[in-house]
């Protein structure tokens, strides 16, 4: 026997907590699942020190408590079949049918190879604000951020509060992009709002634009970068050293369901209709899945997925409101596109699969990436590919091929689970 | 406001740290390596989100978690390069 | 364009052995594959070297084979790694039977001993109490086939061999014509695997599909490819789904797990409910397999012949058309010797074994 709700949300950030509201709100039972811990996804993630932000816990609140909501943390989906979905947490694997499917699967940070990146002490950007709100002992260590994007500011104002000394903010941008991303900001009055109090968190902390990463250098872990930029080379000094080019959409578990996709940049989006619904009937997708849009946009794209799973009437009020934060999104891309220098830092001996420590001197000679892959092992490994196959597609050596089961790896057990149990008895299992 | 701790054995150390923190970030307060590449390269966490599987350790005697997805718990057995 | 010696049509495990032992014999031959090399059958399959004792025509060609292999035992890409396979009895019944396996397999030149249950657990102690014992053949290995394949490919290239990243739409009366228009004359080997009716209608090959799954590393856990004495009823058995305990260790501490074996399966996507069958047989055996982790899913299609042995010959009817497909779930194995078996025809020399059994022209049309 398997248990069946009307709609399972896949995962609990903005977009999944809003579309899990939305539909328990016109009266379905909804299942809202999330691998991480806690509930809140990458912005709101809850932070050991200092907890979550209000709108956060309201948001949290709203959808995980509400009771036509059963919301399974620490819960992973591994693989689909037909009309069900195959989860695991850390004790077990289940089985759990759907009526309907919202996807809110969110993004991962975009990681570029280049010498030095493997060694510890270098994160993403994104990573070390991660890691700081796990409790990343980051009290008086030398911090610089480095690669693009507003995520930039964010990860230095998390790694400050937890006491970390941000030697510096390195945008490889040029300043004339930023500069215009910033003057048109005046459209989307809250992000302006964001961006003026980050600055002024960040007021002591050197930002420099047109600037990039060359090498990271250090014994055992890192202690220090080589920097190029407008003012030359010059090497600067510290204990951990961040580094992220933006987010790509994770769109892993909407290929094993088979929707389409469509490019985003050098990777792959979920593609949408109005009310986001993806091309296979029943299944819908919002937030960062459908491509890299912010939290306002995920925020709107959950309510709208929401409302159209549960067969509600979706107003156009939320519509527009989806369409202005898309167009948020648009003036991202654009103004921090990727200039071409960062792709060629890597060298032949620079580890580009960190699994299988492939270097990209031994893929480039593969036009293809399923031979480089059967010849050199390259995504072979336990990220499956999710770390060296955005880098190589941004690196221009074509696109990652068709996702395999299971989604991420899982226990033997879980995918030996005879389907006979049902989600009434993970109710109440709150760890 | 006090904060309560967690103790557990990390490399057969026994250890106190925060509780609400991820295993990945109890080793790094004490002061552990993470694993070794499969060529003996020396790694730590890079994405923090559950996606590089650089964190991985042992915990409990089963291989190949990741410590940055899961929180300390009390008694649990951490071993880094398993 | 002047003509081929021969024209070899597809690179997988088999048509590389062949381009290989081909243009080691000197002949200027012609590679055409459309698609990764050793991207086939090839790349589906688990690698596992072995000797089959229910057929004695499959055995003459596997221990033929297998020696041919000890010159790839040194090859740091084939990754190949003497685990030894170790055959498991269930039951008395089962342990009973191991002495005349042994004889059949000695008939042949292949060394295998009886171990007894002490003996079993001290080589596996993973495996679940209550087992009878086995049999080991300690000299068996497993190889990484697609790295071969690509291997044999490039040597015959340094040795002249031309590579067209191309498919065959037809043959004509003197060669091949390609999808892209390019005709290339010369004796033809067929070597498409599963494909081969596409081409050549007159030999049929049934598809068998099979899953596998890879775990992440897990150094230790066994030692030998192993697998259930069982095995062969499934193998070769009737035309049931079934499912098989075949695990085999990595060199890179991962475990591969087979096998299950399918008719008639047409779409490449995994089925959970097959892996399912095929763990819960693994679990029944290796019970320690639960706690690990799976990283992939994959499923490939064994080409199977009317009678299972490969077709190796001269297709029926046709002069300078020749076959090397069909091998079941053995073609890694028997790649080798299949490529001598049938180059050597074509040179007309007399085969190190006997070559009638494998005869296409054994199929009526
Ligand atoms: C590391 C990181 C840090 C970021 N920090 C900020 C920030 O400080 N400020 C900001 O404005 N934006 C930040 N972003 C951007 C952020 O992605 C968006 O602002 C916002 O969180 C997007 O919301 P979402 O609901 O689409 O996705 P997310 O918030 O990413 O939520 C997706 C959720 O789905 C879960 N999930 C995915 N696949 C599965 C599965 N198979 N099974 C179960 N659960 C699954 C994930 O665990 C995750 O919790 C960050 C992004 C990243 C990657
Ligand atoms: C799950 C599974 C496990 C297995 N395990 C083992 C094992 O452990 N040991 C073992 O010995 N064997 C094993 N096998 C069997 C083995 O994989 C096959 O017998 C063997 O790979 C067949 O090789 P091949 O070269 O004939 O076919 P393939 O590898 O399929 O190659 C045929 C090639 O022909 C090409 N082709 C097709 N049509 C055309 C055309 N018109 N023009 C040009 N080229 C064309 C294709 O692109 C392909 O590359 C297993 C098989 C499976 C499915
Ligand atoms: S740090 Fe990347 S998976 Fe844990």
């Amino acid at each position: 026997m398997v248990d069946a709700c009307d709609i399972v949300v896949v995962g609990a950030g903005p977009a999944g907590l809003a579309a899990a509201e939305a539909a328990a709100s016109h009266g379905k039972r909804v299942v809202l699942i999330d691998s991480q811990p806690r509930a809140g996804g990458q912005v709101w993630r809850h932070d050991a020190l200092h907890g979550q932000p209000r709108v956060a816990m309201d948001a949290i609140r709203a959808a995980a408590g509400n009771a036509n909501v059963t919301y399974l943390e620490g819960t992973q989906v591994v693989a689909v079949e037909p009309e069900r979905l195959l989860l695991q947490d850390a004790r077990r694997g289940f089985h759990l049918a759907y009526g309907a499917l919202v996807l809110a699967t969110g993004a991962r940070e975009l990681l570029l190879p280049f010498p030095g990146w493997t060694l510890p002490g270098v994160t993403g950007a994104g990573g070390l604000q991660a890691l700081a709100k796990q409790g990343w002992p980051l009290r008086g260590k030398r911090v610089l951020i480095a690669g693009s994007g507003p995520l930039l500011f964010a990860a230095a104002a998390t790694a400050q509060r937890h006491g970390a000394h941000v030697v510096g903010i390195h945008e490889q941008a040029g300043a004339s992009a930023v500069h215009r991303f910033a003057a048109g900001l005046w459209r989307w009055p809250g992000k302006l709002a964001q961006a003026a109090r980050l600055r002024l968190e960040l007021a002591r902390v050197p930002y420099r634009t047109g600037s990039i990463v060359t090498t990271a250098e250090g014994d055992h872990g890192v202690s220090g970068a080589h920097v190029r930029g407008g003012q030359g080379d010059e090497r600067i000094e510290c204990d951990l050293l961040a580094v992220g080019y933006g987010l790509l959409p994770q769109v892993e578990l909407a290929q094993l369901l088979g929707c389409a996709l469509e490019p985003e940049g050098a990777h792959a989006r979920v593609q949408v209709g109005p009310w986001q619904a993806t091309s296979q009937p029943r299944v819908f997708a919002a937030g960062e899945a459908c491509g890299i849009g912010g939290i306002d946009c995920a925020r709107v794209e959950g309510h709208i997925a929401g409302l159209a799973a549960a067969g509600a009437a979706v107003p156009r009020a939320l519509v527009q409101r989806r369409d202005r934060a898309r167009a948020f999104a648009a003036s991202l891309r654009q103004h921090f596109a990727l200039r071409d220098d960062v792709r060629g830092l890597a060298n032949d001996d620079t580890t580009i699969c960190r699994c299988e420590d492939v270097s990209l001197g031994a893929v480039r000679t593969h036009t293809d990436a399923r031979e480089a892959k059967l010849a050199t092992r390259c995504g072979m490994g336990a990220c499956q590919g999710r770390i060296c196959g955005g880098a190589l597609a941004e690196l221009g050596h074509g696109p990652r091929g068709g996702m395999r089961p299971p989604l991420f790896p899982t226990r033997l057990a879980t995918l030996g689970e005879p389907v006979l149990s049902s989600v009434s008895d993970t109710r109440g299992y709150t760890p | 406001m006090k904060m309560s701790t967690v103790r557990l054995t990390i490399n057969g150390l026994r250890v106190h740290v925060p509780a609400g923190i991820s295993v990945a970030t109890a080793i790094a307060l004490v002061g552990q390596p993470f694993r070794h590449s499969v060529t003996g390269e020396p790694r730590a966490p890079l994405c923090g989100m559950g996606v590089c599987f650089e964190c991985r350790v042992r915990i409990d005697g089963v291989a190949q978690q990741r410590a940055c997805q899961r929180v300390v718990n009390p008694g649990m057995r951490v071993e880094t390069d398993g | 364009m002047s003509g081929h010696d021969l024209i070899i049509v597809g690179a997988g495990i088999v048509g590389a052995a062949c381009a290989d032992y081909a243009t080691m014999q000197g002949m200027r031959i012609a590679i055409v594959e459309p698609g990764v090399v050793g991207g086939g059958a090839t790349a589906a399959a688990m690698g596992h070297l072995v000797a089959m004792d229910d057929d004695p025509a499959e055995l003459a060609l596997a221990h033929y084979s297998l020696g041919l292999w000890e010159a790839f035992a040194n090859l740091p890409q084939a990754e190949f790694s003497r685990c030894g396979t170790l055959w498991v009895a269930s039951n008395d019944e089962e342990f009973a039977r191991i002495p005349e396996k042994i004889a059949r397999l000695a008939a042949s030149g292949v060394a295998a001993e009886r171990v007894d249950a002490r003996e079993l657990y001290r080589l596996e102690p993973s495996l679940a109490p209550g087992l009878a014992g086995g049999m080991r053949v300690a000299n068996e290995a497993v190889v990484f086939p697609p790295a071969v394949a690509r291997h044999w490919v490039d040597r015959a290239i340094t040795r002249g061999a031309t590579y067209h990243a191309d498919a065959v739409f037809r043959l004509d009366d003197r060669g091949v014509l390609l999808h892209g228009g390019q005709r290339l004359h010369g004796p033809v080997l067929l070597a498409t695997g599963g494909a081969l009716p596409s081409l050549l209608p007159g030999l049929p090959v049934r598809l068998r599909k099979g899953h596998l799954v890879i775990t992440d590393r897990y150094p230790g856990v066994i030692r030998h490819q192993l697998l259930e004495l069982g095995y062969a009823d499934s193998a070769h058995g009737g035309d049931a789904a079934s499912v098989a305990f075949n695990v085999q260790p990595r060199p890179t501490g991962q475990i591969l797990i087979g096998s299950s074996r399918e008719y008639d399966a047409v779409d490449t996507g995994v089925s959970m409910e097959m892996i399912r069958r095929m763990l819960e047989r693994s679990f029944h055996f290796l019970p320690r397999l639960r706690e690990l982790d799976a990283i992939r899913l994959w499923t490939g299609f064994r080409p199977v012949s009317v009678d299972g042995l490969p077709y190796l010959g001269r297709a029926p009817g046709r002069d300078d058309v020749w076959v090397a497909a069909a091998h079941e779930g053995l073609g890694v194995t028997t790649s080798l010797g299949s490529a001598r078996v049938v180059v050597d025809q074509i040179l007309g020399r007399a085969p190190a074994i006997d070559p009638t059994p494998y005869d296409p022209s054994r199929v009526q049309p």
